[in-house]
């Protein structure tokens, strides 16, 4: 059994955050779940912090990435321009290959 | 007064405060706390005093001057701001710069993009190479707002970005750091990197001021 | 905002209504950079005996008044003293004693 879990995404990959609100620790901002972001790089694999925060060992490691998002699709009412973005790095398993419409 | 004070006192007043009365002469409940669980873990040998008083220097030394001189070194060298670019860590480490377990990332303020850092989870900020926050950055009403009024958020520091430049927020949730690249002055050819690093302060490397000749 | 099917935890505040942002800083009193050693000693790879993310779980378990009533920190002291009592390093005992006799300590001066 490996220690790292393979990544599934691609640079330019549209993906969906889940929806999903667990109590614990857990380091996928609210503003994020729920919404389409593509994915920008592959940050590496690192042990889960949602398990470390446990002192547990968080393997296998999970693939992070950094997800885009469009700052007029996170708000409604975003006062700044179309081209505006926020990054933020999220997990893979908190991710999901987007549906096409 | 400081050049970042000067910078500042056009638009906002950059209030700098002693610590507070009582800090460092009440022991509060929480002081003691931090004196009992620095005793016992001495009195286990998990640390001496002599660690605790050394870690207390380093932090201390540590000011946005070794972020600065990332940045001047890579206003200087094409090459240098591509490596950087690529690998902060790396770029950081070739300088003699430690960086700590974490991944050091740096983003290049252009003219069609500004980039400005956040962590709305906690308080995530390149310590090594900035030293520690200020208060303002780890602050409830910064975390909440940058991420969703970045214009306005900069504003209110005296930085107006022009429409036509992309705004990037990074909101470092994980064990990446970031480091932003403020554009390059005018008329500052011909200046030598020390020079420049002095330009180069810890808030442009935040990304909530411009740096400027002044 | 938060519907309470989709509860959202008090820290994870990006995107919330807030005010203006006072340019404060403060000159770190000593004891707070005793406790921000604390942590850099503590997690470093020798010793590996708080990690960054325990120390955050146990901040973000503190509850929603706590963490707006306390400092900074006061926060990481207390996260951190958890850790260590969940970890086993120290006990609950040993600690109520030692803030105890730091405390009989400090009024023999007064």
């Amino acid at each position: 059994m490996t220690d790292v879990v393979a990544p599934q995404f691609h640079v330019g990959d549209r993906v969906t955050v889940r929806a999903a609100y667990p109590i614990g620790h857990v380091r996928t901002p609210y503003y994020v779940r729920g919404k389409h972001g593509i994915i920008e790089r592959l940050c590496g694999a690192y042990p889960n912090p949602e398990e470390l925060a446990y002192a547990r060992p968080g393997l296998p490691k999970q693939p992070l990435y950094r997800v885009r998002f469009l700052q007029r699709e996170l708000w409604a009412n975003y006062a700044g321009q179309p081209a505006d973005v926020v990054e933020v790095e999220i997990y893979q398993h908190w991710l999901e290959a987007q549906e096409q419409a | 007064m400081s050049h970042e004070h000067e910078q500042a006192t056009e638009h906002l007043h950059v209030h700098r405060y002693p610590p507070r009365p009582d800090q460092d002469d009440t022991l509060t409940y929480y002081r003691a706390m931090e004196v009992a669980v620095r005793e016992l873990l001495i009195e286990k040998g998990v640390f001496t005093a002599v660690d605790v008083r050394r870690q207390v220097e380093d932090m201390d030394g540590r000011n946005s001057g070794r972020g600065a001189q990332m940045v001047a070194r890579a206003w200087l060298d094409p090459a240098y701001k591509q490596r950087m670019l690529a690998d902060g860590s790396k770029a950081a480490e070739e300088i003699g710069l430690e960086v700590g377990p974490l991944k050091l990332v740096v983003v290049e303020n252009t003219p069609s993009v500004h980039n400005v850092i956040v962590c709305t989870l906690c308080s995530c900020y390149p310590r090594m190479l900035l030293g520690l926050p200020p208060d303002w950055y780890k602050s409830r009403n910064y975390r909440s707002r940058v991420v969703r009024e970045p214009r306005a958020v900069l504003a209110e520091f005296g930085t107006v970005i022009p429409d036509e430049t992309q705004i990037r927020v990074h909101d470092s949730t994980a064990d990446m750091r970031y480091l932003v690249t403020p554009m390059r002055p005018e008329g500052t050819e011909n200046w030598s990197e020390a020079e420049l690093a002095r330009l180069i302060t810890r808030d442009t490397m935040i990304g909530v001021a411009l740096a400027d000749r002044a | 905002m938060t519907d309470p099917n989709s509860p959202r935890s008090h820290h994870d505040m990006g995107g919330l209504p807030a005010g203006a942002i006072e340019p404060t800083e403060h000159d770190y009193a000593l004891w707070e950079k005793r406790v921000d050693a604390l942590m850099v000693l503590l997690s470093s790879k020798d010793r590996r005996l708080v990690t960054v993310d325990e120390l955050r779980r146990n901040i973000e378990s503190l509850g929603p008044d706590a963490y707006d009533k306390m400092a900074y920190y006061e926060r990481w002291i207390c996260a951190i003293t958890q850790t260590l009592i969940q970890r086993g390093v120290i006990s609950v005992d040993e600690l109520g004693r030692k803030i105890k006799a730091i405390q009989d300590r400090e009024e023999q001066r007064d």
